[in-house]
């Protein structure tokens, strides 16, 4: 199976007044054409990060990045930022968490729609209004003509994320990056922006990376799930394995962790014991230990290398569960 | 979308604005321990001071007196300005002034703008970089130096030793453009630089943080240039503390440019405030200065506008104002 993107050793540092900052380190995604996949781990974990960077979002003079990026046959890292400029809007393209950050607040949705099918494919005035208003119909936006010309702040959330994925569209990507696309919206709300998004990867033929930190959105919407922690793809797995036989300790304890339908809390935000290990000095063992109810003296002294199951099942663990020592 | 309770509220706050401060400069005037009629008339009989106090209410109480100068303020009537032997209107010296004033702050605005916007947006999208440390050092260099040093600098190498422009008066637009430009070169490049250095740290700053922003990112990941990402994107919406800025500024040029005005001899506004208090002509200050807070309160007005346009988030919060 040929890979849309593959991503191989990718690792990200930030320089910053308490010294490097190791955001994602040696990460390897590979993500065959026309699937979907999930990107789960805590807040923190580095799943905005190692979007932003596989894309070559990651601006300013305080980021390194390494590692190799080939999308679409195109090395990525390899090429300049307006060689991979090209490929926005029509090979990638991405949405983000909080519609209300990511649109612009002075511009009307119609010039924000519109700007990317001016640009990008070079679409007169008229003929880009008429397409956008086409774009909201298909995010199923039913007052098209009077969105078109709101400015993001007059709409709701729910509103602002289909504009949003309107625009992300727009050119017809290969390849869409969701990076917690439901994660600021209401309950009910989150539900209709998953349905939408399953119903146009199918219309559209798009792959995706739906990025989240909510296992119980990974399962009904991926085909692969990568878990994230610390920075590490720490368990590499098709969803449906991943779930019946995970390796993992940190993948069960983020299951465990997923509150109950009656618990009422409104977002399911993933608690497990303990916090983060500090992103600008990890120690050398897995990054995990210190919360990990397996954890042995090797550990905490050994970073756990990554290993592969026949099946191609990928996980960086001492002792995995369900594998016989 | 024009809100016509919140605008009507505006105006009523900045007319309230008004009236406090000519209320309190007409107050100030009335505390000088001096008989005002004797300092505008020192050499007249008691006779002609008698009908000077009744004409101007100076034998009124503080707020008849303010009450009567106000009514004639708001009719024109900005008082005379007295010499022994005669007396000018005030409102001809402003008529004079003011074009002056209006067309140097207008100048030097447009040359600050035109000037710290590019520097700012180039600063800010190179942050930390080369070239947004020379233009910060410089700028800072150059805002430290007093304007009125940099117009005797300016009158020293362009206006004495190379002779390039005129180094004093002022020649209206009627007498030939050109001229008239010559005049305003000089005291127009004193006075932009030090706002050149404050608008193009504002909007740094500003920009500087919108382009942190989600829909930054959200802009380039569409395939957007750099380019237009920076000047359709990300200027607009940190403009906003640039343009309050300039509004103050605006009405500080008017009132307040005295010794540039005084050094090239262009005598504006800022000056016939100066004159007045040297020549101690209260009612001419107190009308000056109030002439001057209508501007203030002008600008204000405008920015309070043109921001509504800019960012239509304040529009929004004005609803609920
Ligand atoms: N521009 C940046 N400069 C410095 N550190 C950053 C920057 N962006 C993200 N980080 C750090 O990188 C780590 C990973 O962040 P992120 O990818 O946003 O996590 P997630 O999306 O999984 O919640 C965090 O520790 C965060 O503080
Ligand atoms: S390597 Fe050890 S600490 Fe890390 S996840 Fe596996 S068992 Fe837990
Ligand atoms: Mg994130």
């Amino acid at each position: 199976m040929s890979s849309l993107l593959s991503i191989k050793n990718l690792g990200v540092n930030f320089d910053t007044a308490r010294g490097s900052l190791e955001a994602v380190h040696g990460v390897d995604i590979e993500i065959p054409a026309g699937t979907s996949v999930g990107v789960v781990g805590e807040s923190g974990s580095g799943k905005t990060v190692m979007c932003r960077a596989a894309m070559g979002l990651l601006q300013g003079s305080n980021v390194k990045r390494s590692g190799t990026v080939i999308f679409d046959g195109h090395e990525l890292t390899a090429m300049s930022k307006e060689e991979v400029r090209n490929l926005f809007g029509s090979g990638m393209a991405m949405i983000f968490q909080d519609p209300m950050t990511a649109l612009n607040p002075v511009r009307r949705i119609g010039s924000q729609l519109s700007e990317g099918l001016r640009v990008r494919l070079e679409m007169s005035k008229k003929d880009a209004m008429v397409r956008s208003k086409e774009l909201l119909e298909l995010v199923r936006i039913p007052n098209p003509t009077a969105v078109l010309n709101s400015f993001p702040y007059q709409l709701s959330g729910g509103m602002r994320q289909r504009v949003m994925i309107a625009i992300a569209i727009a050119c017809n990507p290969k390849l869409l990056f969701a990076d917690e696309p439901t994660t600021a919206l209401d309950v009910t709300v989150q539900a209709q922006i998953l349905q939408l998004l399953r119903e146009l990867r199918e219309d559209l033929k798009m792959s995706m990376v739906l990025v989240t930190h909510d296992l119980g959105v990974v399962a009904g919407n991926t085909d692969y799930v990568a878990v994230m922690y610390a920075g590490e793809v720490v368990e590499y797995a098709p969803t449906t394995k991943l779930f019946a036989d995970m390796r993992m300790p940190y993948t069960e304890a983020l299951l465990e962790s997923i509150p109950k339908v009656d618990h009422k809390s409104g977002t399911r935000l993933a608690v497990i014991a303990g916090r983060l290990p500090n992103p600008t000095d990890r120690g050398a063992g897995c990054s995990f230990a210190p919360r990990c109810k397996y954890a042995q003296e090797k550990c905490h002294k050994e970073h756990p290398e990554l290993k592969k199951d026949p099946d191609g099942h990928l996980y960086r663990c001492w002792y995995p569960i369900g594998v016989a020592l | 979308m024009f809100k016509f309770g919140f605008w009507l509220q505006r105006v009523a706050q900045l007319l309230i604005v008004l009236l406090l401060v000519t209320f309190g400069v007409s107050m100030l005037l009335r505390l000088i321990p001096v008989d005002l009629a004797t300092i505008l008339l020192p050499v007249a009989s008691e006779e002609e001071r008698v009908m000077l106090r009744a004409e101007l209410g100076f034998d009124k109480g503080p707020i008849g007196y303010y009450l009567q100068w106000l009514g004639n303020f708001v009719q024109g009537d900005f008082g005379k300005i007295y010499f022994s032997g005669g007396t000018e209107n005030v409102s001809d010296h402003l008529k004079q002034a003011m074009p002056r004033s209006l067309l140097l702050m207008v100048y030097t605005q447009v040359l600050a703008l035109a000037i710290a916007i590019p520097l700012g947006v180039l600063s800010a999208y190179r942050a930390g970089r080369r070239s947004d440390k020379v233009i910060s050092n410089t700028l800072f260099t150059l805002s430290s130096i007093p304007n009125f040093a940099i117009a005797l600098l300016l009158i020293i190498f362009i206006g004495v030793k190379f002779a390039w422009l005129p180094t004093l008066g002022y020649v209206p637009i009627a007498e030939g453009y050109w001229e008239h430009l010559k005049h305003m070169i000089m005291p127009v490049i004193s006075l932009s630089v030090g706002l050149i250095a404050t608008y193009t740290r504002l909007l740094r700053a500003d920009m500087i943080a919108a382009l942190r922003e989600d829909y930054v990112t959200m802009a380039a990941s569409k395939g957007l240039s750099d380019q237009r990402i920076l000047w359709r994107h990300v200027l607009r919406p940190s403009s906003v503390t640039l343009m309050t800025s300039a509004a103050l500024s605006m009405g500080g040029l008017i009132g307040g440019a005295i010794v540039i005005e005084s050094i090239f001899a262009t005598y504006g506004v800022g000056f016939e405030v100066f004159a007045a208090i040297a020549g101690r002509q209260y009612i001419a200050m107190q009308s000056t200065v109030a002439v001057i807070a209508l501007f203030y309160v002008f600008f204000n007005l405008v920015v309070d506008i043109g921001t509504g346009f800019v960012d239509p988030r304040t529009r929004d919060r004005r609803v609920n104002a």
